[in-house]
């Protein structure tokens, strides 16, 4: 620490140095200056370890086999849905259904609910922040459906437009499908506030909680929405796990998306009884030790604190907010009033692209171009931007190192 | 660390902000688009034919510095050039940024062929060898387009 910031402010409760001794990425790479945890965060060693002894002593598949290994693998396999519902604070562990990641519960709920619940002619709002995640599952809707896409704007601040959207919201709006934290901006949108504007004309709403469920405490049923959805792979834990939670009696109101194994009751040659969710929901072996490992995961971010965590990135981007601003020629994306952990800008006569090489030559890793949010891109008129976003282990060293690579960068491309 | 000058390297750096036959030809007889989704960048390549010999070419769009300096260096040398001398000039571009075998030029072609070799410094960063191969594509797009659709005129 060189700055004289640090003498002022109170100390986190969260120690990003001792922090590191946790994450063997760091020990393997010296000197790594890790600023793309947004796309995906390192794996702490309790997941690492704790996937493989697992495997090791108690792996079988679930929900099949009248062994005691087996129902030992699904014990471990339900608990990581019990975990994950208190993690939410959902009312019952069997509104949590496993999936791959955020991308594919949205498509669940997209290709199950959509059909059944939406009508030519009703609308779907999205922000125009949304990931094409949140986005294009829901054209892909509106196209099949004959149904309407609706942007709501972000305003001038970056914020999220509450007068403008509702205004649009309508008795034809039938879903609002928003993020909780930009994965672009960091801006953290008003989803309690949306969630009861909605509700007022009886459209359901899906929040997009992947850069969210990392850095703050999540409560479902505070927020009041009807699904949220989050990947296990950015909140330390494994790749190819992640959750969508619903209200169970839209779940049981929703035809599966997926048919085979494991979601049926009886199978004959006329006829199919589903199982009921989450089961009707997961077709096929899932992914068993991935749920193991979001379970690690999501005791290890407990361990530490959401609040601990929140109150240290948040600190963290008020202080990169700080230094980045400072830098001649570099332009901070606007993320409105309340925002989190994620930072992108432009550079002046440097395209990302280049900004990205000369950080990475500098050990900074940090994520460029469109951010999967085209539509964002073409509204601000840039092709794409340069994003730093924060994990536990990071601190201000970090952001130094960023800034001064950035300022070389700069001198590089002006010579 | 490798050196970033070596990417960079001067000439890059000025035909990246000074981009030489950066504008549309109005009647091309062959043009056609590139485009990265991984970093946005976009580029058209418009060329005029005259028999089989590049009478002009010129191109469009926004890109980093590296696919901005090698569309600007690519026109430079196709200018004038034969088809077949345009695809060895490639072939020999291909191989030396990916790092593949470089095989011999015909002698006239070796000065035009080094031109191009402040581009080659990017075989040492994988993931930006499409920025400067993506005009050569576009180029070797707009020339097979152009010949199986009818020729754009006037």
């Amino acid at each position: 620490m060189m700055d004289d910031l640090g003498a002022t402010k109170p100390r986190p409760a969260l120690d990003a140095q001792a922090l590191r001794g946790e994450f063997p990425i760091y020990q393997n790479n010296p000197g790594l200056v890790f600023l793309d945890s947004g796309a995906s965060a390192q794996k702490p060693r309790a997941v690492i370890d704790g996937v493989a002894e697992f495997y090791r002593r108690d792996y079988a598949n679930v929900h099949r086999g009248v062994y005691q290994l087996s129902q030992r693998s699904t014990d471990h396999f339900e608990a990581a849905r019990e975990t994950t519902s208190a993690f939410l604070n959902a009312a019952d562990a069997n509104e949590i259904v496993f999936v791959r990641g955020a991308t594919e519960a949205i498509n669940l709920v997209a290709q199950s609910w959509g059909p059944a619940f939406v009508q030519p002619g009703d609308e779907i709002i999205v922000s125009d922040l949304e990931h094409h995640s949140n986005f294009v599952p829901w054209q892909m809707l509106c196209e099949r459906m004959g149904a309407r896409l609706v942007l709501a704007p972000t305003d001038a601040s970056g914020g999220f437009d509450l007068a403008a959207f509702e205004a649009l919201l309508g008795s034809r709006t039938k879903m609002v499908a928003v993020t909780h934290v930009s994965n672009v901006t960091g801006a953290i949108l008003p989803v309690e506030r949306i969630v009861q504007l909605a509700h007022t004309k009886g459209a359901k709403v899906l929040v997009d909680g992947c850069q969210a469920i990392p850095r703050m405490p999540v409560d479902v049923r505070a927020i009041g929405c009807d699904f949220y959805v989050f990947s296990g792979h950015k909140v330390y834990g494994p790749s190819g796990i992640g959750v969508l939670w619903g209200r169970y009696e839209l779940l049981t109101a929703m035809p599966p998306w997926q048919t085979g194994g494991g979601m049926i009751t009886q199978v004959t040659a006329e006829h199919t009884e589903f199982q009921d969710p989450p089961h009707r929901f997961e077709a096929g072996t899932p992914d068993i030790s991935g749920a193991v490992g979001l379970k690690l995961a999501l005791d290890f971010v407990e361990g530490l604190g959401r609040d601990a965590i929140r109150e240290h990135e948040e600190m963290l981007t008020g202080y990169a907010i700080d230094r980045l601003s400072r830098i001649p020629g570099l332009n901070l994306l606007e993320g409105g009033q309340r925002r989190i952990s994620v930072l992108s800008f432009t550079l002046d006569g440097v395209h990302p692209h280049d900004v990205g090489t000369v950080l990475d030559q500098h050990g900074v890793a940090v994520r460029v171009g469109n951010h999967c949010a085209q539509p964002l891109m073409d509204k601000l008129g840039i092709a794409g931007a340069v994003r730093a976003s924060l994990g536990v282990y990071n601190d201000r060293d970090d952001i130094d190192a960023l800034a001064a690579a950035v300022e070389a960068c700069r001198e590089m491309f002006s010579r | 660390m490798i050196d970033l000058r070596e990417l960079y390297q001067d000439i890059i750096l000025d035909h990246g902000r000074h981009p030489r036959n950066f504008r549309p030809i109005e009647h091309p007889t062959h043009t056609a688009k590139g485009h990265n989704p991984l970093c946005g960048d976009r580029v058209t390549v418009y060329l005029t034919l005259d028999g089989d010999r590049i009478a002009d070419v010129s191109f469009e769009g926004r890109g980093c510095a590296i696919s901005t300096a090698s569309s600007s260096l690519m026109t430079e040398v196709l200018k004038g050039k034969t088809l077949a001398e345009a695809q060895a000039l490639f072939a020999q571009f291909h191989a030396k940024v990916t790092g593949g075998e470089v095989g011999s030029l015909p002698e006239a072609l070796e000065e035009d062929s080094e031109r191009l070799d402040p581009l080659t410094g990017v075989k040492a960063y994988p993931a930006r060898v499409k920025c400067a191969t993506l005009p050569w594509h576009a180029f070797e797009a707009a020339l097979k387009g152009g010949a199986a659709a009818p020729v754009k005129t006037e």
